[in-house]
């Protein structure tokens, strides 16, 4: 199985070959955020084509040095359907994003593996934490707008939100 | 962690991209100078990556990989423009360039400053000879214990006899007498000097020693007043600001 690098490398020489494996490697995880975000099959097709097509047409957005390319396209896939989804345009330059985080999920067996521990901390987490923390990364709501939505303080969700994201960095630090 | 805890619930938010307002001017202001908040941000992406992981499982038609692909073929790959460099990214080249232009700037002025403190050296040892030359004149001048011999003609008695030697420019006045007859205790000889236009200027006290020898080195004196004569009287102890009279000796400029 040829690395991401390898592959990013081939596109960068026009290899539609290192497209199609990029993005049967990748497809699921875009759609399927795109998806839970926007809630729309045609939406989430249309952004995993915008996506793919972005990085068809630069590859140099992404940098190797910068973390790995699966995480690299979660958080991009992500932000872009929150922008979608709140209709404004992308706030933030895709070459921008670093994501430190040096985790392979080229393989699927390790991005199963991944998916499974994440649901299994998910579902461990008190609901009102689990909540804050999914509407504020499905959903794209601020502290303020959570905070108005379940009458909690301010202060409890911003908290609430840190520590989420803190116990699953925790989770994959063992 | 970062460490700046006040940062830290606004960073997960910031990561987010749901930091608005204040709030998120406050933060970027301070990643621009926080390399451990900017690492921590990175972080919280990663977390938020695995948060992604969490929806895995729907998977895209199958026609939208042909879509992708003929789409593709529509846009084929050009060789890449040059990635556009952020216009920050010169800047340590830049400033490379400069350290280097104040190095050779400062090689160059040290270059110089050692000449000049060579130079400076060169000239120390040359007056301090000249200097120790000078003490020795006035040494030998002023010892008590100097021979201090007049020559005169042959079979005439010793005469007393004064040697003022005076430079206008720089006021300066060295006057040596010999076999000054002595004063009463509570009398002194003062030395005038007579400019050409003016009353005479005190120009020092003086009382000869045992052997009726005395000098008087740069004594005050106004700036700059050209001498017509030097002369002698015999004053109050304490001075006096006109000559007394009688003049006890006078010697005009040669």
């Amino acid at each position: 199985m040829p690395a991401d690098s390898a592959l990013v490398a081939g596109m960068r020489q026009g290899s539609e070959d290192a497209l199609a494996q990029l993005y049967d490697r990748y497809s699921p995880l875009v759609y399927s955020v795109a998806l839970r975000v926007l809630g729309d099959t045609g939406a989430a097709e249309d952004l995993l084509q915008e996506v793919f097509m972005q990085l068809w047409r630069k590859p140099s957005l992404f940098d190797s040095s910068r973390g790995s390319l699966g995480s690299w396209l979660a958080v991009i896939s992500r932000n872009r359907a929150i922008d979608v989804l709140r209709k404004r345009k992308p706030e933030t330059d895709v070459s921008d994003v670093i994501v430190a985080v040096e985790r392979d999920l080229a393989g699927e067996a390790d991005r199963n593996r991944v998916m499974e521990k994440v649901r299994g901390l998910l579902g461990g987490m008190p609901s009102t934490q689990k909540a804050a923390l999914e509407m504020a990364y499905f959903e794209g709501l601020s502290h303020s707008e959570i905070s108005a939505k379940t009458g909690e303080p301010l202060g409890t969700i911003k908290t609430r939100i840190r520590t989420g994201l803190m116990a699953l960095r925790k989770a994959f630090e063992t | 962690m970062s460490g700046h805890e006040q940062f830290a619930d606004d960073l997960a938010l910031h990561a987010l991209g749901v930091l608005s307002g204040d709030e998120r001017v406050a933060l970027e202001k301070h990643l621009e100078e926080c390399a451990s908040c900017r690492r921590e941000l990175e972080s919280l992406r990663g977390d938020m990556a695995l948060l992604a992981m969490s929806t895995a499982g729907p998977r895209p038609p199958a026609r939208s990989r042909q879509r992708l692909l003929d789409a593709a073929k529509r846009e084929p790959r050009r060789v890449e423009e040059k990635t556009a460099h952020p216009w920050w990214l010169p800047l340590p080249w830049i400033a490379t360039g400069v350290l280097a232009l104040i190095l050779i700037f400062m090689s160059l002025q040290n270059a110089g400053l050692r000449r000049q403190v060579a130079s400076m050296q060169r000239d120390v040892a040359g007056q301090q000879v000249e200097l120790q030359k000078a003490r020795e004149v006035v040494a030998t001048l002023t010892a008590s214990d100097a021979m201090r011999v007049t020559l005169v003609a042959a079979k005439a008695p010793p005469q007393p006899q004064g040697k003022a030697i005076y430079v206008r420019d720089r006021s300066s006045l060295i006057f040596l007498a010999s076999n000054m007859p002595p004063v009463p205790s509570d009398k002194m000889y003062e030395l005038w000097l007579i400019p050409t236009t003016g009353a005479p200027i005190p120009a020092g006290l003086f009382k000869p020693d045992a052997h009726g020898s005395a000098t008087v080195i740069n004594p005050p004196l106004p700036a700059n007043v050209e001498a017509k004569a030097f002369a002698i009287t015999v004053e109050p102890e304490a001075g006096s600001t006109t000559p007394t009279m009688p003049i006890v000796m006078v010697g005009a400029g040669e």
